[in-house]
């Protein structure tokens, strides 16, 4: 399986004219004028259609495969949502289209606020944040300003685990913060001593999963709350795992002042290959004057109009004048919230509640298959959560074959290959997390192919090494491409 | 259950494998204080028949406007190919292409996405993406500080012309960076930036100069002797363009002697729909010399174990999963689906079909200043080239004007007063290829009736 | 077993110098080092002319799943850098000592080379990081 590059189909003077308006001379004075024609594709409606069709084809995606890609809650994307996000006058409604002609959005928007505060125990709730990461961005914005408003200005320390994910570090660097690692246990618990020789007069905040990365509820969450909050510091939940406790136990609760969720994992919203996500990001009460803008607020009306009973509006710098600011030119990805404001109004109250049951079943399920299997947990003596942890490193060691071998194998068994070499402190590590929308049969046929491959290696070492075969590439030379860097296709100028 | 598979049985023996008596003790590593009482708060689930009907019934409160506001965000047709396409669920439901071999569709479309907006820009390298432009230009100016060597000033000079939001966004976004943003005025007459104020910098450390072009009123920049303006004195030139208007603009590419070192820009005018404001994507194009200076994801063409060409996610190690608290951006996605829809919506376009959705603006503009202008108290306020968007100004505050407006079911423009108070009574309007000789009768109509 | 010359002064942080005839110090990073880089891609060098204090961020080694930052073992003036890294960064993988090297200072304080690690201390060091 092969696609050649779109521009090869090109011939000049071929298009797709029925996508064109009229035909109009433009106006452009000769200093401005474009001299050169831009080179774009010139094909046919069908060749373009054929094309970015077959390229499709060439995806794994969660609608063709088990997923089980770990920290990315790869989940069934109800199609619902999709097509009632894209109801002709939701997608042609312009962001600053005037608040009389917006109620049904700000309904939805202000509603999903509302829900995302009751699942998290967060006082305030902004979507603006466009991504999980600038949701952490916004937090620990946030963070800052809190400080920087009391005058507490001396704190600049965001201490952060070794296991977390390498956008906490980075996001506290692009706060101006300097970071502080703690480290893990053995047991995957956060190390309190070592906690206790770094939190201080100068630690602004901890930013913390829990569930973690390690695939473990974080048992001394209370302890870790109290010592932070002791020192004055507050408490960053990184939502990257709230799949793994929706309905079951909230971050507010744990003690934390400030979250970001990823509505791609959790709410299902789709991941588009790599992104449109969002990072929603909930407060607690002292964060509040800060939240980025815009969000939108509730007015009960008076009895004058009498169809609609509220009245929404958005709420802005002048409402909110110690706000961390805008973070997007209008109010984030918009269509990613209205999914999963669908998403959740369909799962509702008990809906919801079964997604962290469910997601925890599939991971225990698989953790124990996999370990009666003979493969090797990181963690033995805790309960996984959504997601686990299994270590090749024996493989590795014994075989020859390590993580990587195995991922890639996995492809040709028709997997999407778990996580892999994340987080960094476990060796030989496949981080896999199955989600509540996999069947019992597929976990099954996922530990044969798991069972198979390990046969494999101890039999033909080298035909794991070699893997994959069956898909449109075999392994990719990625230090040509990093050394001969080709970002662009230019046309042969002979 | 919606959208979980398990039967009772499944359920029982997959607790028997694990050695649970229930589901609920899976959960006995959660401190007993913690857990969650039920969520009173939470409506009960809805079908899918039931939730299709409450969201027809929003989607029909807020109408379908005639739309005549720009401002960042453009009403364009989107051919229906286009998203027919995107929503095939190998796309949609994809995740980052991290395992190559599992990706090449994904990373392929990311490549010929990278080409086009290379060469739509004039410059020679493109990431796969950010999340929108406003959040672009942030991240080209802290680019701009890293890339400068020499310059240790961090000052970026901004004119007032760039978008009010997109400048929020950027203060917003490098706060706790310690980078120095210089608004500079507008001509009062022109609508774009006067060159004189870039005068009083001349000599000083400046990082880099933001131009926006066409600018926020919908105005032509002198591009080139800013450009020329900012290599004089050692500065980089950020270019924050409109993708559309570059079919028949100058690219950023060849402004000047030396041509815009970053260009960013709002790419939703590609085959995103407006919807109330995203998903869209931030672009990002610069010279080769800067790449490893760049944030966000590149795509790289190599060859595989065979010798197949194939594509990969190249130049990883500036990236936050490697560099954690070094890396370039804590940025970790692009906007994949949107640039999906980007490459093909370019490519059923083609420079002939671009050009012609350019022009076509322009001319529906200009014929919709011109509606608009014949009415009593509405006159020009800028009458320099543009491209489609024009400040009008009316005898009387724009706030009521456009609320009557709204009654009429259009959505008339932006009202300027907010983030220009020195305009007076100013509006921006925007009329797209999309508006037809009709709709800007029925605006001009209506609007007369309003204003007489 | 990585390559450690027994000539050679180094840095926990696996960096190696070497006091020329001239008096200047060359530095490179180590064999270890590179080998658990693997295949380098880029090497970012200082420029000359640039003063370094002992410890300061001076160049940066990358492979297609790291990059890392090479610390200057000394203080000094960085008087060369070995510029044909930029088109064959791989020397550093296949001749870590020699033509791999990474720039040359001209120390400020010589005394700072004793308290670098001698062969025998660095390879304890590397011993006990590959267990």
């Amino acid at each position: 399986m092969h696609e050649p590059l779109i521009f090869t189909y090109s011939r000049p003077g071929r298009g797709a004219p029925a996508q064109y308006p009229p035909p109009v001379p433009p106006e452009v004075p000769e200093k401005f004028r474009r001299r050169r024609r831009v080179v774009l594709p010139e094909v046919s409606e069908l060749q373009a259609v054929r094309h970015f069709t077959r390229l499709s084809q060439l995806n794994f995606s969660i609608d063709t495969h088990f997923y089980p890609l770990g920290s990315c809650t790869m989940k069934y994307n109800p199609r619902a949502c999709n097509e009632l996000a894209m109801l002709p006058q939701m997608l042609g409604r312009h962001p600053l289209a005037p608040e009389s002609l917006s109620q049904g959005f700000l309904a939805c928007m202000h509603e999903l606020q509302e829900m995302l505060k009751e699942v998290t125990g967060m006082q305030g709730v902004s979507l603006t944040p466009m991504a999980g990461a600038q949701g952490e961005f916004a937090g620990v914005a946030m963070i800052r300003a809190y400080h920087q408003a009391r005058g507490d200005t001396a704190r600049e320390e965001i201490i952060v685990p070794d296991a977390a994910h390498g956008t906490n570090p980075a996001t506290a660097t692009m706060c101006g913060c300097k970071v502080i690692e703690v480290r893990t246990l053995e047991n995957g618990d956060i190390d309190i001593e070592a906690l206790k020789q770094v939190v201080g007069p100068k630690t602004a905040g901890i930013m913390l999963t829990n569930p973690s990365t390690v695939g473990v509820f974080e048992r001394r969450i209370q302890e870790v709350a109290s010592l932070v909050h002791g020192a004055g510091g507050l408490l960053y939940y990184d939502g990257a795992n709230l799949n793994a406790i929706l309905g079951k136990v909230r971050p507010g609760d744990m003690g934390f002042d400030v979250i970001h969720m990823n509505l791609h994992k959790t709410f299902s919203t789709p991941h588009g290959g790599g992104g449109p996500g969002s990072g929603a990001v909930g407060v607690g009460r002292r964060l509040l004057p800060f939240m980025p803008v815009p969000f939108v607020e509730r007015e009960e009306v008076s009895a004058g109009h009498a169809q609609l009973r509220y009245r929404y509006r958005w709420m802005d710098e002048r409402d909110l004048p110690q706000t961390i600011g805008r973070l997007s030119a209008f109010m984030g990805n918009a269509g990613v919230l209205l999914r999963a404001y669908v998403y959740m109004r369909m799962l509702g109250r008990a809906g919801l509640e079964r997604v962290a049951e469910y997601a925890t079943l599939n991971a225990n399920y698989l953790l124990a298959r996999l370990q009666q299997a003979g493969f090797e947990p990181a963690y033995p003596q805790r309960r996984a959560s959504h997601e686990f942890i299994i270590t090749m490193k024996r493989q590795a060691r014994e075989l020859g074959v390590n993580a990587m071998d195995f991922a890639k194998r996995l492809l040709d068994y028709g997997f999407h290959a778990p996580t892999t070499y994340f987080p960094l402190l476990v060796p030989e590590c496949l981080l896999i997390e199955p989600t509540e929308t996999e069947s019992k049969q597929e976990l099954d046929a996922f530990v044969d192919a798991l069972i198979a491959i390990q046969r494999e290696a101890q039999q033909d070492a080298a035909k794991v090494k070699g893997a994959p075969y069956t898909l449109p590439v075999r392994r990719l030379d990625d230090v040509r491409a990093a050394k001969q860097l080709d970002l662009a296709y230019r046309e042969d100028p002979g | 259950m919606p959208f979980i598979p398990h039967t009772p049985s499944d359920v029982s023996e997959m607790l028997a494998a694990i050695g649970a008596p229930d589901i609920d003790a899976l959960f006995d590593e959660i401190p007993a204080a913690l857990r969650t009482p039920p969520p009173e708060n939470l409506p009960q689930g809805l079908t899918e028949m039931q939730i299709t009907r409450l969201m027809h019934a929003r989607a029909q409160l807020d109408g379908q406007p005639l739309n005549f506001l720009g401002a960042g965000a453009y009403e364009h047709h989107i051919p229906a190919a286009v998203w027919a396409i995107v929503s095939r669920g190998e796309f949609y439901s994809a995740y980052t292409p991290y395992q190559a071999e599992a990706s090449q569709g994904t990373l392929q479309v990311l490549y010929e996405f990278q080409t086009m907006m290379a060469n739509l820009t004039g410059m020679q390298v493109s990431n796969a993406s950010l999340y929108d432009g406003a959040s672009a230009l942030a991240e080209a100016c802290l680019m701009a500080v890293r890339a400068h060597r020499q310059s240790r000033s961090a000052r970026i000079l901004v004119p007032a012309t760039v978008h009010p939001d997109y400048r929020h966004v950027a203060r917003a976004i490098t706060t706790g960076q310690s980078l120095k943003f210089d608004v500079l005025p507008y001509g009062e007459e022109a609508g774009t930036l006067d060159l004189s104020s870039l005068e009083r910098y001349s000599g000083q450390d400046i990082t880099a100069v933001v131009v926006q072009h066409p600018n926020f009123f919908g105005l032509l920049e002198d591009v080139d002797a800013i450009t020329d303006w900012a290599h004089a004195q050692g500065a980089m030139l950020i270019a924050v363009v409109n993708p559309v208007s570059l079919a028949i603009f100058k690219p950023p590419g060849e402004w000047g002697e030396k041509g815009a070192d970053i260009v960013v820009g709002e790419g939703q005018p590609l085959g995103a729909p407006l919807a109330s404001g995203g998903p869209y994507f931030g672009f990002m194009t610069t010279r080769m010399e800067y790449v490893r200076q760049m944030p966000g994801r590149l795509i790289g063409r190599t060859l595989d174990l065979d010798g197949k060409p194939g594509f990969s996610l190249t130049l990883q190690a500036r990236e936050q999963h490697i560099r954690r608290s070094k890396a370039t951006s804590n940025i970790c996605t692009n906007q994949g689906l949107l640039v999906t829809a980007a490459a093909i919506h370019l490519s059923l376009l083609g420079a002939t079909g671009l050009e012609s959705v350019a022009a076509a603006c322009q001319a529906n503009t200009s014929a919709l200043v011109e509606a608009l202008t014949g009415i009593d108290g509405v006159r020009l306020r800028f009458a320099g080239p543009r491209f489609h968007e024009a400040v009008l100004q009316l005898d009387r505050q724009v706030d009521g004007v456009l609320q009557e407006l709204a009654r009429r079911n259009i959505a008339g423009g932006l009202d300027l007063s907010r983030h220009f108070p020195g305009l007076g009574n100013a509006l921006l309007v925007c009329a797209t290829e999309t508006r037809t000789p009709e709709d800007i009768r029925t605006y001009a109509h209506v609007l007369a009736e309003i204003l007489t | 077993m990585s390559n450690i010359p027994s000539d050679l002064k180094f840095n926990e942080s696996h960096e190696w110098a070497r006091l020329e005839s001239d008096g200047s110090i060359t530095i490179g990073i180590s064999d270890h080092a590179q080998n658990a880089l693997g295949d380098l891609v880029f090497v970012e060098i200082p420029e000359a002319g640039r003063t370094l204090s002992k410890g300061e961020v001076a160049a940066v080694v990358e492979s297609v799943k790291a990059a890392s930052d090479v610390y200057s073992p000394l203080s000094g003036e960085v008087i060369e850098a070995n510029e044909s890294l930029g088109t064959s960064p791989e020397q550093v993988n296949t001749d870590p000592y020699g033509q791999g090297w990474l720039f040359k200072l001209k120390p400020s304080n010589l005394g700072e080379l004793s308290s670098l690690l001698d062969a025998a201390a660095y390879a304890k060091i590397v011993e006990a990081a590959s267990h």
